[in-house]
């Protein structure tokens, strides 16, 4: 089976004045194409540092990672973010969307980055906005909007563009049972439907309850990779 | 479309909007700015305009565009250099270029009243030629003007009237040296009394009839100079060049050559300008990289998310250039704009008699006109966009410079 992402010996350290903290050790991964995969584990297990290692975001301390059979440690900071664009949809924990645009505008700027017209950028954001339940709110601001509202254009952006990698960090955060539970019904549609491969990082039973492998991380490293029907 | 097309808009639309996020710290700047380019550009409007007038002033005050002597006049303007013009010479002279031609004798003399003496330059004219070649004919403000070359009268300069203890009507003796190295003297009546700017020229120049300075210095038709008034000082060149082969063996100059401090003082008014927009501008500039500096650090968990959403780093530095660019727009249309309301309202020129002296002793005129040169309006644009944007290029380049994860963590 086609993997979406590979990992080979993923560490990461981070250096703190003289002390080296270890975030990531030897991790080995593999996530194929059409894959749900929820990371779980307590703060500071290293779910974040991996979803950003393996979005690109940040680099290796040694390791490799591959998205779509490209390694990224060969990609200069313009192809990796080429990369990004094409193949990767992102949600963050907090700080998701850009101020200046309305939530419409925030679901269209990939699409606009990558050169999609007008006009079916327009209707693939309406399209996805009413999907999570914001087409009513889709000219206003981010900062008109409630937290769980803006989680939602996160989602909305991070999929409307069909990319082959979805890397969530607690896609659910500030959203009531109802809308996450419809949410990941959205998100599960994505998938079954279009192929995306989904890897969140969370600590909503929900959201796991969802996923079809779960892995525990614990000190920066693997405990449990367990898959589920 | 493609995708650099498409983001076109997208650059544009972040720009102004970020722009506006801020709108009292952009509209400061914006100020700022305004101002700055306003003080360029009015400050160049003065100065050109003050230049203009002095050079104005150094062409009427009995220089004109072009002069024409006999060789060695220039150096040593004795009567024994003098020249005749030829009948080429008087036909270019009539040529369409040439608005306005006179000639002239002019040497050096002394001037007695009953009182008292003075040495003085002895100009004699052809009081219609000198209609718009020079400023005499407009100056007399007391009596009359000459009214032929023969006329026997003599105008005489309200400062010198008062150092030789004279006035209208009286008489006054001028001595020079005629052609044949002999002492020549006639009796003159002082018709008119004239003003001058500056008031040096009301104490070294006295004019007679052409006629009669010549029968005084018996020098027949010959004259010291011809004087040349052209419609365009741009076809200086090309009128230079006729004058030069209608009279071969004179020696023909423009103004450029015949006052070259003034040549001097126009270029030293460019280089004030050069010094004014440069310190003008880096004022400007630090003002900008300031503004633009602390709009990227306060949107840099922004700039993180652009990089992590697959924003191209020169995209990134585009998108804070453009901010940059839209800033200057703004500023250079209302900084223009202003300019050239003040310039229009200045049109009747800022009086500063009460500096007069002051003024005077730097050949300056105690009203100053500005003048608005679209060079000046250009460079002061170009300087203003050009080194706009190489200020603007640190802050571009250290946003498109963040580490997403960094970026998108900072606190």
């Amino acid at each position: 089976m086609d993997n979406t992402v590979v990992c080979r010996h993923l560490s990461k350290v981070y250096r703190q004045n003289t002390v080296a903290v270890e975030a990531l050790t030897d991790i080995n991964l593999e996530v194929p194409k059409k894959d749900f995969l929820c990371l779980s584990g307590p703060s500071g297990s290293g779910k974040s540092t991996l979803l950003n290692l393996i979005g690109g975001l940040d680099k290796p301390t040694s390791g490799e990672v591959e998205v779509d059979g490209i390694a990224l440690a060969s990609l200069d900071k313009g192809a990796l973010a080429r990369l990004r664009l094409e193949r990767i949809g992102f949600v963050f924990q907090s700080y998701n969307l850009i101020p200046v645009l309305t939530a419409r505008e925030n679901v269209e700027f990939v699409m606009q980055l990558q050169g999609v017209a007008a006009q079916e950028r327009t209707n693939k954001a309406m399209e996805i906005l009413k999907e999570v339940g914001l087409s009513e709110l889709a000219n206003r601001r981010p900062g008109e909007l409630s937290g769980g509202q803006q989680q939602r254009v996160a989602v909305a952006r991070a999929i409307v563009s069909e990319p082959s990698l979805v890397l969530a960090d607690e896609p659910t955060a500030n959203l009531d049972s109802k809308t996450a539970t419809a949410l990941m019904e959205l998100l599960v549609h994505m998938n079954t439907e279009h192929d995306v491969t989904f890897i969140f990082s969370t600590h909503d039973k929900l959201v796991m309850d969802f996923s079809r492998r779960l892995i525990k991380l614990h000190d920066g490293q693997i405990v449990e990779d367990v898959r589920r029907k | 479309m493609s995708p650099s097309a498409a983001r076109l808009p997208l650059l544009l639309m972040l720009a102004w909007r970020n722009l506006w996020r801020h709108k009292r710290r952009t509209l400061v700047m914006l100020f700022a700015l305004v101002l700055g380019i306003w003080s360029m550009i009015v400050m160049a409007a003065l100065i050109r305009g003050s230049m203009e007038q002095q050079v104005e002033k150094e062409i009427l005050n009995l220089t004109g565009h072009v002069q024409i002597h006999a060789p060695g006049y220039r150096d040593d303007p004795a009567v024994e250099h003098r020249f005749a013009v030829t009948p080429e010479l008087a036909s270019a002279l009539h040529a369409k270029a040439v608005v306005a031609a006179g000639a002239r004798v002019r040497v050096p003399a002394v001037i007695s009243s009953e009182r008292e003496s003075a040495g003085v330059v002895l100009v004699g004219i052809d009081p219609q030629g000198e209609r718009g070649l020079s400023f005499i004919s407009q100056a007399v403000t007391d009596g009359a003007y000459l009214s032929a070359p023969d006329d026997p009268g003599l105008l005489l300069g309200r400062k010198l009237a008062e150092r030789l203890e004279t006035t209208l009507g009286r008489r006054v003796v001028l001595m020079s040296q005629d052609a044949n190295n002999q002492i020549a003297d006639r009796g003159f009546r002082v018709v008119g009394i004239f003003d001058a700017d500056p008031q040096a020229l009301e104490t070294g120049y006295v004019f007679v009839g052409l006629d009669i300075a010549r029968q005084m210095l018996t020098i027949g038709k010959d004259v010291s100079e011809v004087a040349v008034m052209t419609p365009d000082r741009k076809r200086l060149e090309e009128i230079v060049a006729s004058l030069r082969a209608a009279a071969p063996g004179e020696d023909v100059a423009a103004w450029t050559e015949v006052e070259p401090m003034v040549v001097l003082m126009e270029k030293l008014h460019n280089v004030v300008l050069l010094i004014w927009f440069a310190v003008v501008f880096t004022a400007m500039a630090f003002g900008l990289v300031n503004t633009l500096l602390m709009a990227v650090f306060e949107r840099t968990r922004e700039f993180g998310l652009f990089q992590a959403l697959g924003m191209p780093p020169r995209f990134i530095l585009g998108q804070v250039l453009v901010e940059s660019l839209i800033l200057l727009g703004i500023a250079l249309l209302f900084g223009n704009l202003t300019s050239w309301i003040s310039v229009v309202s200045l049109k009747g020129g800022i009086d500063l008699s009460m500096f007069a002296e002051g003024l005077e002793m730097v050949g300056m005129s105690p009203v100053m006109y500005p003048a608005l040169a679209a060079g000046d309006v250009t460079a002061a644009n170009i300087i203003v966009v050009v080194l706009g944007v190489l200020a603007s290029l640190y802050p571009a380049w250290r946003a498109s410079r963040y580490v997403p994860v960094e970026a998108i963590t900072r606190t």
